[in-house]
C-alpha cells in the first residue's frame, strides 16, 4: 500500500490534526512536568503557574521586540528570569506558610495569581502582543504543519529530557527525589530540605519559562493568557495523578488530542469544553486512575 | 443559642438598615450598598462550603451561569426573570451536582478538590466566550430593557427598590448560613473535615452531606449572579465569572472572617470600598491596581491573619468564652506561631 494510499484511507484533516494533537502534547507535558515537580516535592500546588509562564512570555516578548535581542539569546535569559521568579515565590510566600494547612499554601499562590494577572494589565496594558516572528509552513503530502508548533515540541521533549538526567544523574536531583519520598528522614541525612525546596521551586520555574518561549512563537500575548492553558494544565495534573511525573506526561497527551480533535470541528475553546467533559466523564469510570499517589 | 441582647441588637440593626434609603437618598452611595449586599450575599453563599475546608474556585461558574442563563432567557426566550432565575440556579445546581458527585464519591478532596473546581470556572468563563454569536463573548451582554411591566421584568430604575432587594436577598444569605450553623449537618460536616474516614465510621454519610451543602451554595451563588445581572443590566465573563471571581469570593470570605456569619459581609465592604476608593483615587489609571492590592492582600492575611479581620476580632472578644474547632486551630496556630 503506497503512501497516497493511506492517505486516503484516514481522512487527511484528521490525520493533521491527531499529529498536531502529539505537538500541542509536547507543551502541555512540559507545563505538567513543572507543577507536578513543585508538588511532588514541596507538597504544594502553584494555581497561578499559568501566571508565571505569562510574565515569561512578556520578557519573551520584550526582550526580542524592544530590545531587539535575538531570540535564541532572549530563550536562556527568559528562563533564568521565571527560575528567578520561582525561587522567589517559594521564599516570600510559600515558606512562611510550610507548616500551615495546605489549602492556605494555595490559596496564598492564587492571591499570587491576582497579583501577576494585574501587574502585567497595569504595566503592560491589555493589548495582545505578538513577537513577530513567522516561522515557515511545513508541508508534507497534504498536511500541513505550523514550523513553530514542530520547534516547541522538540525543545519541550529535550527541556524534558534534561529534567530526567538531571534529577537521575546529579547528587542534587538524587536529593530532590529523596525528599520527596520522605520528607522527615532527608533532614536526618545531612539532606538541607530548604535548599532543595528552593532548587525545585526555581527548576518549577525554569520549565514555565522554558514553556513561555515556546508558547510565545504560536500565541499571543496578554495579562490573561494563562487563563487560556491554566485550567487544562491542572486537569491534566489531577487525571494524571498528582506529583506522577509519567502520569502527567501520558494525560498531556490524551488532552491534547482531544482539544486539537474537537477543535477540528468547531472552535478551540469547545476543544477544552470536550476535555473537560472527558475529564468528568473519567472521573465516574476510572476513578483509581485518579488516585495515583493520593495522601 | 442567640441571646436576648443579640437578638435586640440585630433587630435593631435590621431595622436601622431597611429605614436607611428612606432617610439618606444619595444615589451613588445607595448604589455601593447594594453592590455591597449583593457580593455580601455571593461571598457568604462561597463561605457555606468553606467554612468546612470545602474550598471551592468553582463558584464563579456558578455565578456566571446564573447571570447569563437568566439574561439570555429573557432576550432570546422573552422568559421573565421570574421564571429564569429557577432555571438558571437549577442549572447551576445541576453542575454542582455532576462536578461535585464523582468528587464526593471518590474522595476528590484538598487540592485535587480545589484544581477540579478551578477547571470548572475556567470552562464556564471558555463556554460563555466560545458562545460569542449569543453571549456577545468578552465585550459583555445587556438584558433588554422592559417595555411593559417592570415588576414583571424585574428592572427597577429606582435604587430604593434595589437597595431593599438586595437587603432581603443578603438577610436570606445570613439567616440560610445560621440555619446551618445550628443544624445537624454543620456537626456533620466539621467532622468530615477533621478526619472524612473517622466521620463515615461514626455513621456521617460523607457523601450525602457534601453534596447537600455544595447544591445549597452553588443555588445561592446563582441566585447572586442572577440579582447582580438584573441590578447592573451588563455583564461581562469577566466580572461574574471565572477564576477572578472566584478567587476575589475565597479572598473577601477570607479578609473578613471564614467562620464568622458577617465575616464575607465585613469582606465585601473592605474589597468594594478599597476598588472605589482606588477608582475615585486613581480615575482610569486604576485598571488592575485594586486587584494587584488585592493579590497582596490576600498573601499577606493568608500569612499572617488567616481567621480574617471579623473572626479575630471576635476571638479577641470572647478569648475564654469558647474552645476553638481543630480546623480553627489549625488555622490560628499559623497566626501566632507557638501557641
Amino acid at each position: 500500500m503506497g503512501m497516497q494510499a493511506f492517505l486516503d484511507v484516514f481522512d487527511i484533516y484528521l490525520l493533521e490534526a491527531v499529529i498536531n494533537g502529539i505537538l500541542l502534547g509536547g507543551v502541555l507535558a512540559l507545563l505538567a512536568l513543572g507543577l507536578n515537580l513543585i508538588f511532588g516535592v514541596i507538597d504544594v500546588t502553584w494555581i497561578c503557574y499559568a501566571e508565571l509562564v505569562m510574565i515569561g512570555m512578556y520578557g519573551m516578548y520584550f526582550m526580542v521586540q524592544y530590545y531587539g535581542i535575538s531570540y535564541f539569546v532572549a530563550a536562556p535569559l527568559t528562563i533564568l528570569l521565571v527560575a528567578v521568579l520561582g525561587a522567589a515565590l517559594h521564599y516570600l510566600v510559600i515558606a512562611p506558610l510550610l507548616t500551615a494547612p495546605p489549602i492556605n499554601q494555595l490559596l496564598a499562590t492564587g492571591g499570587v495569581l491576582f497579583v501577576l494577572q494585574s501587574f502585567a494589565t497595569v504595566t503592560f496594558g491589555i493589548d495582545f502582543r505578538n513577537l513577530g516572528i513567522r516561522l515557515p509552513v511545513l508541508a508534507f503530502g497534504d498536511m500541513n504543519f505550523s514550523y513553530a508548533r514542530l520547534l516547541s515540541f522538540v525543545a519541550a521533549l529535550v527541556g524534558m529530557v534534561a529534567v530526567y538526567l538531571f534529577m537521575t544523574r546529579t547528587f542534587t536531583g538524587t536529593a530532590i527525589r529523596a525528599i520527596s519520598q520522605d520528607r522527615q528522614i532527608m533532614a536526618l541525612m545531612g539532606v538541607d530540605a530548604k535548599r532543595i525546596y528552593l532548587i525545585t521551586s526555581a527548576l518549577g520555574g525554569a520549565l514555565a519559562g522554558l514553556a513561555a518561549c515556546l508558547l510565545v512563537l504560536q500565541y499571543d500575548v496578554h495579562p490573561f493568557v494563562g487563563l487560556s492553558f491554566g485550567p487544562i494544565t491542572f486537569l491534566i495534573c489531577v487525571l494524571g495523578g498528582l506529583g506522577n511525573f509519567i502520569g502527567g506526561f501520558i494525560a498531556s497527551f490524551v488532552f491534547a488530542e482531544i482539544i486539537s480533535l474537537g477543535g477540528l470541528f468547531s472552535d478551540l475553546e469547545w476543544g477544552y469544553v470536550l476535555a473537560f467533559a472527558f475529564f468528568i466523564v473519567m472521573m465516574f469510570i476510572r476513578p483509581a486512575g485518579l488516585l495515583a499517589r493520593r495522601r | 443559642m442567640m441571646g436576648r441582647g443579640r437578638l435586640a441588637a440585630w433587630g435593631v440593626g435590621l431595622a436601622a438598615l431597611v429605614a436607611l434609603p428612606f432617610v439618606y437618598r444619595d444615589p451613588y452611595h445607595l448604589h455601593i450598598l447594594v453592590l455591597i449586599l449583593i457580593w455580601s450575599f455571593a461571598y457568604t453563599s462561597w463561605s457555606m462550603m468553606g467554612r468546612f475546608g470545602l474550598v471551592s474556585l468553582g463558584h464563579g461558574g456558578f455565578m456566571g451561569i446564573g447571570a447569563y442563563v437568566t439574561a439570555l432567557l429573557w432576550n432570546h426566550a422573552g422568559l421573565s426573570p421570574w421564571f429564569g432565575i429557577p432555571i438558571s440556579m437549577a442549572a447551576a445546581g445541576a453542575l454542582a451536582m455532576i462536578v461535585g458527585y464523582p468528587c464526593f464519591r471518590f474522595r476528590i478532596t484538598g487540592h485535587y478538590f480545589v484544581l477540579v473546581t478551578l477547571a470548572l470556572s475556567g470552562i464556564v468563563l471558555q463556554v460563555i466566550t466560545a458562545t460569542r454569536d449569543y453571549t456577545g463573548g468578552s465585550l459583555g451582554y445587556t438584558p433588554n430593557r422592559a417595555s411593559g411591566n417592570k415588576l414583571l421584568a424585574l428592572q427597577f430604575d429606582d435604587k430604593t427598590t434595589w437597595y431593599l432587594i438586595a437587603l432581603a436577598i443578603w438577610l436570606f444569605g445570613i439567616v440560610v448560613w445560621h440555619w446551618v450553623d445550628r443544624s445537624m449537618a454543620r456537626y456533620a460536616l466539621e467532622a468530615i473535615s477533621e478526619d472524612e474516614d473517622a466521620a463515615a465510621a461514626a455513621g456521617v454519610n460523607v457523601t450525602a452531606e457534601k453534596l447537600k451543602i455544595t447544591l445549597l451554595s452553588a443555588l445561592m451563588t446563582a441566585l447572586a449572579g442572577a440579582i447582580y445581572c438584573q441590578y447592573q443590566m451588563f455583564i461581562t465573563p469577566d466580572t461574574v465569572s471565572g477564576i477572578a471571581v472566584s478567587l476575589q469570593m475565597v479572598f473577601a470570605a477570607i479578609v473578613g472572617g471564614l467562620f464568622v456569619s458577617l465575616g464575607p459581609t465585613v469582606g465585601a465592604i473592605i474589597t468594594i470600598l478599597l476598588a472605589e476608593s482606588l477608582r475615585i483615587g486613581f480615575g482610569t489609571k486604576a485598571v488592575g491596581w485594586d486587584n494587584l492590592v488585592y493579590g497582596v492582600l490576600l498573601v499577606l492575611f493568608i500569612i499572617f491573619l488567616p481567621k480574617g479581620i471579623l473572626g479575630s476580632l471576635l476571638d479577641r472578644l470572647k478569648l475564654q468564652r469558647k474552645v476553638p474547632r481543630a480546623h480553627e486551630q489549625k488555622a490560628v496556630q499559623v497566626a501566632r506561631p507557638g501557641t
